[in-house]
């Protein structure tokens, strides 16, 4: 089934508040997908500092002194926080691929798990309250983020196989039910010059999304693509630097409420993720339209 | 579809029998649903707080009345046999699931395949009506004040299903024998459904379902019919296509 939410605030008063009101809508799905959980955060921008999340299954081993090998390789400065499997590392937005390059070099093992100015991402094999407890995630602020509990159908259940799946600076995506054709999407994004971690549907979806506002698109217009381009059952939801989008396949069997108020647009697979968000009685509440693309910026 | 409003609690009857799911679990109140009897003195049930709960007060089969105060999830009133809920909030997908008899009552709006297999009853939607409203009804009455989604009616056997509103793309696609009343636009016909001429037998018949949904000023001549026109019942290979 897999469980999908996304909160975008319109209200900076919510902003301390984002990573706790994400997380209890994030659990209250959890019977939804059992095998992982993750949770993509936009926080605040920094002028100075743009962030790579990265994993490793060994954090202990691969996360020592790795700031200081990686800000010599770079050759400017850079800070870690870990947290748990995870780490955030901070650099110069200008030394942003460079440092990415140089982490894979210096720590083969470690996997990213998205990059960009203001994102961070984190995702592991479990249960939702487990993973939002393990990164401390009902702490964290900003101002959207987008979660996802997974039921695997299309490849492994692994930290790899969980959603968030981010192809691009500061872009990400979550997808409840599964895409037909994207083994063949998959081979002409190669071709296109993208490069793919798994076998998961998912990410070529959110690859294909990339690559469109690569070629100038914007999110809206990228939206538009996937009814045409992808095959199959999905509701996707995205988030950008300062953007959030959803869409529906034009079958739509999969589940999908939305909720707006003057304070924020909240998206749940089911109303239950919504009951805990304040106002929500009084909140325009709607079930999206199949094949129609709907998005908000800041 | 247009938004609507959840509908606001109502003062609760006294004498009612409350849930709180707030303070208890749904397996309780579903299962001292289940333990009533034919002649039971508790005939009023309120539902407080269910959150988007799933099943909530699925397969009843007593002559009840229950008030769910706020919106639910998946199947609420599933199998229903007898009983009249109210929902005073909206409904997820599958609201009246294989309903038997009864009445469902949804001041708010449903999602996907409300009333999807029911066998009999009413299922009244005050709101809109998501995709695959009445998909594969078998008996059931359906009336949605406001609009329908895409592919409603599907595989539809018996029963009728009255629209106030507009329906959307591939209205009662396959359909075998179910009546389909729409009053605003269809924005297309599914798969051997066509529209059908409106004779005084279902003249009478929809004035009687409008009076049963509690639908006040409006006309059944305002109406269209659509149906079967048969032709998918033997395997005819110019048909292959829309099968």
């Amino acid at each position: 089934m897999c469980g999908i939410v996304g909160l975008f605030l319109k209200d900076k008063s919510l902003e301390p508040k984002l990573g706790a009101m994400l997380s209890e809508m994030l659990i209250s799905l959890s019977d939804r997908g059992p095998d992982s959980a993750g949770i993509a955060i936009y926080g605040a921008p920094s002028k100075n500092e743009a962030k790579i999340t990265i994993q490793s299954a060994k954090p202990a081993r691969d996360f020592r002194d790795l700031d200081i090998e990686l800000a010599k390789a770079i050759g400017a400065p850079v800070s870690i926080a870990v947290k748990s499997t995870h780490a955030v590392v901070r650099t110069a937005p200008a030394k942003i691929d460079e440092a990415r390059e140089a982490i894979q070099a210096l720590r083969p093992d470690i996997r990213i798990m998205g990059a960009g100015d203001v994102v961070e991402i984190y995702k592991e094999v479990g249960l939702p309250e487990a993973v939002v407890d393990r990164f401390d995630v009902r702490k964290m602020t900003g101002t959207h983020g987008i979660g996802h509990t997974r039921m695997a159908t299309e490849s492994a259940v692994t930290t790899m196989g969980a959603h968030p799946f981010s192809t691009g600076a500061d872009q990400c995506l979550v997808h409840n039910g599964s895409l037909s054709n994207h083994n063949n999407v998959r081979r002409e994004l190669i071709r296109e010059g993208m490069k793919f971690e798994t076998e998961n549907d998912t990410e070529v979806a959110a690859a294909y999304l990339s690559s469109q506002m690569a070629h100038g698109k914007n999110l809206g217009e990228a939206l538009e693509g996937t009814l045409s381009d992808l095959d199959g059952f999905f509701t996707f939801v995205v988030g950008t630097k300062n953007g959030f989008g959803v869409v529906r396949d034009p079958i739509a069997c999969k589940p999908a409420v939305m909720a707006e108020t003057d304070q924020y647009v909240a998206f749940g697979s089911e109303y239950r993720a919504l009951t805990k968000l304040p106002g929500i009685d009084n909140a325009r509440v709607w079930e999206p339209e199949p094949a129609t693309v709907y998005f908000w910026e800041h | 579809m247009p938004a609507t409003k959840l509908s606001k609690a109502a003062a609760h009857d006294p004498a009612s029998r409350i849930f709180d799911l707030d303070v208890s679990s749904l397996r309780e109140l579903n299962q001292a649903l289940h333990n009533l009897t034919p002649g039971s003195n508790e005939t009023a049930w309120e539902v407080l707080h269910p959150k988007g709960s799933h099943s909530v007060a699925v397969g009843v089969d007593q002559p009840v009345s229950i008030d769910v105060r706020g919106s639910v999830g998946y199947y609420c009133g599933g199998m229903n046999s007898g009983s009249t809920i109210t929902v005073h909030g909206s409904a997820g997908p599958g609201v009246g699931e294989n309903m038997m008899s009864g009445s469902i009552i949804v001041k708010g709006d449903a999602s996907q395949y409300a009333g999807a297999t029911g066998k009999g009853g009413l299922l009244v939607i005050e709101g809109n009506a998501s995709s695959r409203c009445g998909i594969s009804m078998k008996g059931i009455d359906i009336v949605v004040h406001g609009n329908i989604g895409h592919m409603s009616a599907f595989m539809a056997q018996s029963g009728n299903l009255v629209v106030l509103g507009d329906a959307g793309d591939a209205l009662g696609d396959s359909i075998y024998e179910a009546r389909l009343f729409v009053r605003g636009k269809v924005d297309s016909l599914g798969a051997d459904c066509i529209a059908k001429e409106m004779r005084p037998e279902h003249l009478e018949l929809l004035q009687g379902l409008l009076d049963r949904a509690g639908v006040t000023g409006v006309k059944p001549s305002e109406f269209k019919r659509y149906g079967s026109a048969r032709t998918l019942y033997n395997f005819n290979i110019d048909n292959a296509d829309a099968y």
